[in-house]
């Protein structure tokens, strides 16, 4: 009996020892990089290394709801990461730096705060130079109220606009498009004998032609991924979000300075025309890389490419213009 | 009425329990498994659809209790229960080896007044009050079952025997209810072989083993309740007198208790399977969401609300239809005793709620047996199972048999402790019915 008892202990403790460890060691050599509500703290971890060359293995799970996960300026698919489930991502990078993740799935108010970074070290292939981005070198203030003095009383038309652009000597290069506000092209053509409507078809017809039916497409696409939340489907500002926000700005009122503040945390309306047509497509790049500072609006520089800014911000007027019968 | 057979008749099942090694080596694995269970709950996903202590403990485990184990072999789950072992196996100081002469620590008698039910009435009442989020967060449930293995361990360095079994755990009072209708027992053989036994070793323990830990005298068992299965008294028998039966379902209801701690449990018991059935399977948001939500206002009505059907509503009616009745026999006797008639009630009650709650969930057990760790692994290539509520098309007809069968079964034990009682057994058939026709319509 004594040796079947000295069995049995050694028994039981191996599968106590077992029980224990065996879970404790693989949860402990497999790195899992966790997805929360941003409330309850994001992704953890939020930073990750990675090396030029050498593919990056990721393990993903969410903690609680849906979500997705991308890499900013890269170019693939985002995927879902379902709660409970883990998904196998696999990235690989060729140039050095450091490049933001986010979360691509509505998964709450604050989803936009749901980022993190992979540095990524290694020596560049071909280093790039970089240039400021527009507003900068505009040295435009983007916080400046930028309102347009005076509105159509129809929607401009692209189509209508081209007829009364033929004979014109206008600007239609690229530099000029960026850089002037609609409103400002219509000052602009306050020589000419058309009339306001008129004027109004015709900066319709530039923005059109500073844009193509693919970039409008991509703008489409990137607005309804990550704007729409906030901003709305049509652009009036009321996403399925809008509401909370504004609560949340109520919530917030007393740690911040004021009605400004307050003011900024509803999404922009981009129906209104006098916000709209004010703005000059730098001045919305400056909103779009830098984000809302302090309200609810992010900053999209580290995910969207440059291409991109300037398709969702051909797609933002769209709002204002009719670009196609 | 069907016959008892003596299943320790065949030396294949006589040996199997009379041997330590079979029963050590399912102890091992339970103990293996409830310790994972912990630890999965602790520190795998927080999502409770996929963690494996929720998956296993209130999915599996319990469609296994309370459709099979329950029903069919009474205490049965005790006996391989792995939450006493570690606080017994230190009591005794050894796993297999005989007991020691002095005892190795306090070994105190539960004092009397907490050796009754009623500790575990109370106990199982925490749990059913906060069972929405234990069901659900795996924290909790890691919490809740590494709390009742280190209070069954420092109940056993403390009082002698399994005190925590008896007196303290929220499942065993149920199952020891319900197990006077499983079709097995475990009983003597020879009434008068136990009076002239000398030392009576299967209570004081001998060198073949261990005295009842469930601190019972098999000499006198007349109903499953308190036996826990363990097999010590086959083992520590010198007279070979102790039998596993299979008898016929219910032999113990005929006997019915008089005591007020086991009546309420019945109480308990039924109330809960029609409150769980309204909140977790009803249409009501309002009701879920009170329940889910611990701590608020809401919470608190719905666990004042709780608690007065159980300790209210349930009895009240039921001592207002025992009013109509006239007997010689004092209220309070006659309450306990004709309770018995919600016993099978109860007991098919639970199995009606819980086929259809096993059923939807079913699906996430092949899951989380892939990937019981949560790391994407896929032992047995089921991980990605998608979630789809299994068998509904007899869902609906099997809970309704189950309501009919246990109507049926209560309304004869009514009839039979009804007639002990010298009363009328309709007003408890009546009561039955009605309670049935409810748990119908929530289920439904």
């Amino acid at each position: 009996m004594r040796r079947a008892e000295l069995l049995s202990r050694i028994l039981i403790i191996i599968g106590i020892i077992l029980a224990v460890g065996a879970p404790l060691y693989f949860w402990k050599s497999t790195p899992i990089i966790h997805a929360q509500m941003a409330d309850d703290g994001g992704w953890s971890p939020d930073v990750i290394q990675a090396e030029v060359g050498k593919p990056l293995h990721l393990k993903f799970t969410s903690d609680d709801v849906v979500h997705g996960f991308a890499v900013g300026q890269m170019d693939m698919q985002s995927v879902d990461i379902l709660p409970g489930k883990v998904t196998d991502v696999t990235l690989n990078f060729d140039k050095p730096g450091i490049y933001t993740f986010f979360c691509t799935r509505w998964c709450g108010l604050n989803h936009w705060r749901m980022r993190g970074t992979i540095e990524v070290s290694g020596s560049p292939s071909d280093p790039e130079p970089v240039s400021p981005p527009l507003y900068v070198s505009l040295d435009l203030d983007i916080d400046a109220p930028h309102e347009s003095s005076l509105v159509p009383i129809i929607q401009p038309s692209a189509v209508s606009g081209q007829q009364f652009a033929t004979n014109l000597p206008l600007d239609q290069s690229t530099d000029y498009y960026r850089s002037h506000s609609p409103y400002e092209v219509f000052e602009d053509l306050q020589t000419t004998s058309l009339t306001d409507g008129q004027r109004w078809d015709v900066v319709a017809y530039l923005w059109r032609s500073n844009t193509t039916k693919e970039s409008l497409e991509n703008g489409k696409q990137l607005y309804a991924q990550n704007c729409a939340a906030c901003h709305g489907e049509n652009g009036a500002g009321d996403g399925v979000f809008a509401d909370d926000l504004a609560q949340a700005g109520e919530a917030s009122m007393q740690s911040m300075s004021g009605a400004m503040d307050m003011m900024m945390q509803t999404p922009v309306d981009f129906s209104d025309p006098k916000r709209m047509l004010g703005a000059s497509p730098a001045l919305l790049q400056g909103k779009i890389l830098r984000g809302g500072m302090g309200t609810g609006m992010p900053m999209w520089g580290s995910i969207f490419t440059e291409e991109q800014i300037w398709d969702l911000i051909a797609y933002l007027y769209s709002f204002q213009f009719e670009y196609e019968k | 009425m069907m016959a008892k057979v003596e299943l320790t008749r065949h030396p294949l099942i006589k040996n199997a329990l009379k041997s330590r090694y079979p029963q050590l080596a399912v102890f091992v694995v339970m103990l293996v498994g409830y310790i994972f269970a912990i630890l999965a709950g602790l520190i795998g996903t927080p999502v409770g659809s996929h963690n494996f202590s929720i998956v296993f403990v209130w999915i599996a485990w319990w469609a296994i209790l309370i459709l099979v184990a329950v029903p069919f072999f009474g205490r049965g789950w005790c006996a391989v229960c792995p939450i006493p072992l570690p606080g017994e196996w230190l009591q005794r100081g050894a796993v297999l080896s005989p007991p020691d002469k002095r005892p190795k620590w306090l070994n105190l008698r539960v004092p009397k007044m907490f050796r009754n039910i009623w500790l575990q009435n109370i106990s199982f009442l925490l749990l059913a009050l906060f069972s929405s989020v234990l069901l659900t967060t795996p924290n909790i449930t890691g919490i809740v079952l590494a709390v009742m293995l280190f209070a069954a361990i420092g109940l056993s360095t403390i009082f002698e025997r399994r005190a925590f079994c008896r007196y303290l755990c929220p499942v065993g009072g149920f199952i020891g209810l319900y197990s006077q209708t499983a079709p097995i027992e475990l009983r003597i053989k020879d009434k008068q072989v136990c009076v002239k036994c000398e030392g009576k070793p299967c209570y004081n323990g001998s060198a073949a083993g261990y005295g009842c830990p469930w601190d019972v005298f098999p000499g006198g068992l007349t109903k499953n309740t308190y036996c826990g299965l363990c097999m010590e008294c086959i083992r520590t028998c010198p007279h070979d007198n102790i039998a596993v039966n299979l008898r016929p379902f219910s032999a113990d209801v005929a006997k019915p208790s008089t005591r007020m701690d086991e009546a309420f449990k019945a109480f308990i018991m039924l109330g809960s399977a029609m409150i769980y059935a309204g909140v977790l399977l009803g249409p009501w948001g309002t009701l879920k969401d009170a329940a889910y939500g611990v701590g608020t206002g809401a919470w608190f009505i719905y666990a004042v609300v709780f608690l007065a059907i159980i300790f209210g509503i349930l009895p009240g009616f039921f001592s207002l239809g025992l009013l109509k009745t006239k007997s010689a026999i004092p209220f309070k006797q006659r309450f306990a005793s004709l309770s018995t008639a919600l016993i099978p009630l109860g007991l098919m009650f639970w199995v009606a709620f819980s086929l259809s709650f096993v059923l939807t969930n079913a699906s996430y057990i092949l899951a989380a047996l892939s990937d019981p760790l949560g790391l994407g692994w896929n032992l047995f290539g089921t991980a990605n199972v998608a979630w789809q509520p299994m068998l509904t098309t007899i869902l609906a007809p099997a809970q309704t048999l189950a309501l009919v069968v246990g109507l049926i079964w209560s309304a004869q034990t009514a009839q039979k402790s009804a007639s002990e009682a010298g009363v009328s057994p309709l007003p408890i058939i009546f009561y039955s019915f009605v309670a049935t026709s409810i748990m119908l319509w929530l289920l439904l």
